[in-house]
């Protein structure tokens, strides 16, 4: 259910739209008929992360086994490898770090068409506080070989890349959001797994950036524009395999990088734009992120301000490329 | 060849536990390195899932999807799978032997990925249940009649997650899972009383909902028998708990040599070559 922090939970000049755990759940729903094969697996938050939709529709392809992450990654591995695109989901911490080897061992080292969803990513979930913070996984989930990782903004765009999910054959992880998501994409926009897309045109700078920092880095770029700054935006929505092309053009193009995200500083985005960068078109950089800690209880805007994820942070970071 | 079951008869697979037991000495001792002891143990188990007419396989087709499912949940026990499926037709002598070689798909464990007959990547201890779970409710919704087969080592049901399983499958009554625990004694640092003793199994076991059996697991015709009645429970799971021997078949040389746990040690070429001849007279 809608709350009013929900409304309220990120500061940006653009409307409201669904959150992405609500996109998700509702194209899952819906897709289930086009894709039979499809089946999930649930550890008991299916209300929360929405998978209960796709239950409710169809009760003999969906699984709860309880509070029990381990066997939940297990299980969907067995489907899997049965000729099922199992998916199963999760708060993302609960997901990733709980279960993190039952996911190496059953999905990724057998390269298994396993969908790995979770929810509740971030600080912006709010008041429950740090231990249902997944603040981690982005990195934890690149950290896996084989295993492509998707971070989604807006709710066309999680619909989007759902359907680009399931026609994906491997080890797919989706993270996504509990608060509304601002209105980034219009209806029917496309999606493709690893190709980037470039919000707006620039020759200054570029700002990275995914999930919900990507309505972040165009109200950035706004203000930066009536001070002269011409910044390119680009949603890296795929982490991994990165877009390496684009991130080769803005090396090139522009003269400094800044990679938003809302995550640790360490094992993101962040980190690996760097990482290839680095080694390719060594670039000046800097970074948007919660840094090396963890959040706390608090009303999501509030969090957002205090841990450093606004468009202010974001202009402030291009500003500090100059000179 | 289509799918299908092998049946040998009693002195048939008495002669291929035997010859099982051969190849796992040889592989270990061969690699330097790797777990007989652990192999040894389970041999009946697995000898007679192969050969006493249990999995449906084609080694032609080894990906067929109608295939009935083994997983080796104790993955370091690897050496024994495969060896069975050498003598399936799977592998020959000459590929086993480059078990733990640079550039072999004979891993130290099973790589599902790089290996047919490798149902499940196992070795990191306590996951192949819940694998094996998510095989029998797949063919439960696809309404096929296959078997799911998962072996278990009695230290790695330490794990929670054995037992999350345990629950899961009694929920989804799972008819078409027979877990296996082979209760040789022992686990990596000594014996599994000591280390963390679970109590009694069959009652934990037959306590989750499971149709639980408890049997002397390297006496073939007792797991014959006990396999038997788990295919013929079509309800809800069946748990065999297969009280066996680290070191079965050459358990008294493990003896004389002083260490009757001998986990993760292969034999030196001298004590393989007793062992052969042990086995070869036995």
């Amino acid at each position: 259910m809608a709350s009013a922090t929900d409304d309220r939970s990120v500061s940006t000049t653009r409307p409201m739209g669904d959150a992405t755990r609500d996109a998700f759940g509702r194209a899952l729903e819906a897709l289930g008929a086009d894709f039979p094969e499809v089946v999930v697996v649930d550890g008991d938050v299916g209300n929360s992360t929405r998978t209960e939709w796709f239950a409710l529709k169809y009760p003999d392809r969906a699984y709860n086994v309880g509070i029990a992450e381990a066997n939940m990654v297990g299980v969907a591995g067995g489907l899997a490898s049965m000729g099922k695109t199992a998916v199963t989901a999760s708060f993302a911490c609960f997901l990733l770090n709980n279960a993190f080897d039952q996911i190496r061992m059953a999905v990724a080292y057998p390269k298994q068409n396993v969908k790995l969803v979770g929810t509740h990513a971030g600080i912006s979930i709010g008041e429950d506080g740090a231990s249902q913070m997944g603040v981690e996984d982005v990195g934890l989930a690149c950290s896996l070989p084989g295993v492509t990782v998707i971070v989604t903004s807006d709710g066309q765009q999680t619909r989007a890349a759902t359907k680009a999910m399931l026609e994906h054959k491997g080890p797919v992880y989706l993270r996504l959001g509990r608060p509304k998501a601002p209105v980034i994409y219009e209806e029917g926009a496309e999606f493709e797994i690893g190709k980037s897309i470039r919000l707006r045109e620039g020759g200054d700078y570029t700002i990275v950036a995914n999930g919900m920092m990507v309505s972040m880095a165009l109200d950035a770029a706004d203000v930066l524009a009536k001070e002269g700054i011409d910044c390119r935006v680009v949603d890296m929505h795929t982490v991994s395999p990165l877009d390496e092309q684009a991130l080769t053009d803005a090396a090139s193009e522009t003269g400094g990088i800044v990679v938003a995200e809302e995550h640790l500083a360490q094992g993101g985005l962040g980190s690996r734009v760097a990482q290839f960068l680095s080694a390719t078109i060594p670039t000046r950089m800097a970074f948007v992120n919660i840094g090396d800690t963890y959040g706390e209880s608090g009303d999501p805007a509030g969090l957002l301000e205090k841990y450093g994820l606004t468009s202010e942070k974001v202009a402030d970071a291009v500003r500090s490329l100059r000179g | 060849m289509a799918l299908e079951a092998v049946s040998l008869d009693s002195d048939g697979l008495k002669a291929k536990a035997k010859r099982i037991r051969e190849l796992i000495i040889k592989i270990t001792t061969e690699a330097g390195s790797g777990h007989p002891s652990s192999s040894l143990s389970a041999t009946e188990v697995v000898t007679a899932l192969h050969f006493g007419g249990f999995l449906k396989l084609d080694p032609k087709s080894p990906r067929d999807p109608g295939r009935d499912r083994f997983i080796l949940s104790k993955g370091h026990a690897v050496p024994v799978l495969y060896a069975a499926l050498c003598e399936r037709g799977y592998f020959t002598e000459e590929q086993i032997m480059t078990l733990r070689k640079l550039g072999s798909p004979f891993e130290g464990h099973p790589n599902a990925a790089k290996l047919p007959g490798m149902e499940a990547s196992t070795g990191s201890l306590g996951q192949g249940l819940s694998i094996g779970l998510g095989m029998a409710l797949g063919m439960k919704a696809d309404k096929t009649d296959g078997h799911v087969y998962v072996l278990m080592g009695d230290g790695e049901i330490d794990e929670g997650q054995v037992w999350e399983a345990m629950a899961a499958a009694d929920k989804y009554k799972c008819g078409n899972l027979i877990g296996i625990i082979d209760v040789n004694g022992y686990q990596q640092t000594g014996a599994t009383d000591a280390v963390l003793d679970m109590g009694p199994l069959a009652k934990k076991c037959e306590a989750f909902g499971w149709h639980t059996l408890e049997i002397q697991g390297n006496d073939m015709n007792e797991v014959m028998d006990a396999l038997k009645k788990a295919k013929a429970e079509t309800g809800k799971p069946t748990c065999i708990v297969s009280h066996t021997k680290k070191g079965a078949g050459i358990l008294p040389l493990m003896e004389k040599w002083g260490d009757t746990n001998m986990h993760g040690q292969p034999l030196s070429a001298d004590k393989a070559k007793e062992a052969l001849e042990y086995l070869s007279k036995a």
